[in-house]
């Protein structure tokens, strides 16, 4: 039964977007973080989305679901802010705020909310169609 | 007479198509599961040309003929299943992307829908099928 694995597909790839959908929402949370519990200020993360293939063999491609592969902080230099009087200041004066990029987030937060939708139709259908299948004949 | 209704015609027909429209619909939607997966090759079938292949051997069966009432006649070759993936064709890109995604949302979502309709076609043609057998039977 086919159909029956679109809810594993569709179920993986829903995961991975919300554990994206997370990621960002930390992101923006933090978005004016000075330091961490580090001592360092936030640095931003994005998640590496890879295909996980789910079919009988290893080798079958009709059945592809998605898994969160890693999640990599951005190592470009955080945000300097001209601020003496920041109890976070250092000896020039500057205070480091995160490198997250709001509006990028905010664009990364609507691509994974409608990508989420969209698996959830899709499981929605399939489930549509499994229950008129049962019916089948009566 | 059931031989007849249920034999290599029209049931196992739509059976066989009924088998593809549920892989390709599981193959739409792992094309729209992978949209943001990097470097992700959508996938899609020739369904026309998959069905002829997978329906080609009932055609076959029944040119078996059986010249005593002794003779075992051709069984009717089971639904083949799954498909291989050698069969399964490459969507072009009608826009490239950056991290080599060639999944088109607009197009598979089409697709999807396409083959929902379709799928739930072939369900009701089943069903219908399945009907006139039982009124045969009943005999009204």
């Amino acid at each position: 039964m086919s159909m029956l694995s679109i809810f594993n597909v569709s179920g993986s790839a829903a995961s991975a977007q919300s554990q994206r959908l997370n990621v960002v929402a930390s992101n923006l949370a933090n978005v004016d973080t000075v330091a961490g519990p580090d001592g360092q200020a936030y640095k931003a993360r994005q998640v590496t989305f890879q295909t996980q293939l789910l079919g009988e063999s290893a080798d079958d491609p009709s059945a592809a679901g998605v898994r969160v592969s890693t999640v990599t902080e951005d190592q470009t230099p955080g945000r300097r802010v001209h601020d003496p009087a920041n109890p976070s200041a250092d000896a020039d004066g500057y205070v480091t705020y995160s490198n997250v990029n709001a509006v990028e987030e905010m664009v990364n937060m609507i691509s994974a909310s409608r990508s989420y939708q969209n698996n959830l139709e899709v499981m929605n259908t399939a489930k549509t169609l499994l229950l008129k299948t049962i019916q089948l004949g009566s | 007479m059931i031989n007849r209704l249920t034999d290599a015609n029209a049931l196992d027909f739509q059976a066989q198509a009924l088998v593809l429209r549920s892989e390709r619909q599981r193959l739409i939607a792992s094309n729209i599961a992978n949209a943001d997966t990097p470097g992700y090759i959508a996938r899609d079938m020739d369904f026309a040309k998959t069905l002829q292949a997978a329906t080609a051997s009932l055609s076959l069966a029944q040119t078996v003929s059986t010249t005593n009432p002794g003779h075992i006649g051709s069984a009717s070759p089971g639904l083949s299943g799954g498909l291989a993936g050698s069969d399964l064709l490459y969507a072009t890109p009608s826009q490239t992307n950056l991290d080599r995604n060639t999944v088109d949302m607009d197009r598979e979502r089409a697709s999807f829908a396409d083959n929902s309709v379709k799928y739930e076609a072939t369900l009701r043609f089943i069903g219908a099928n399945v009907k006139t057998q039982l009124s045969a039977i009943n005999g009204q």
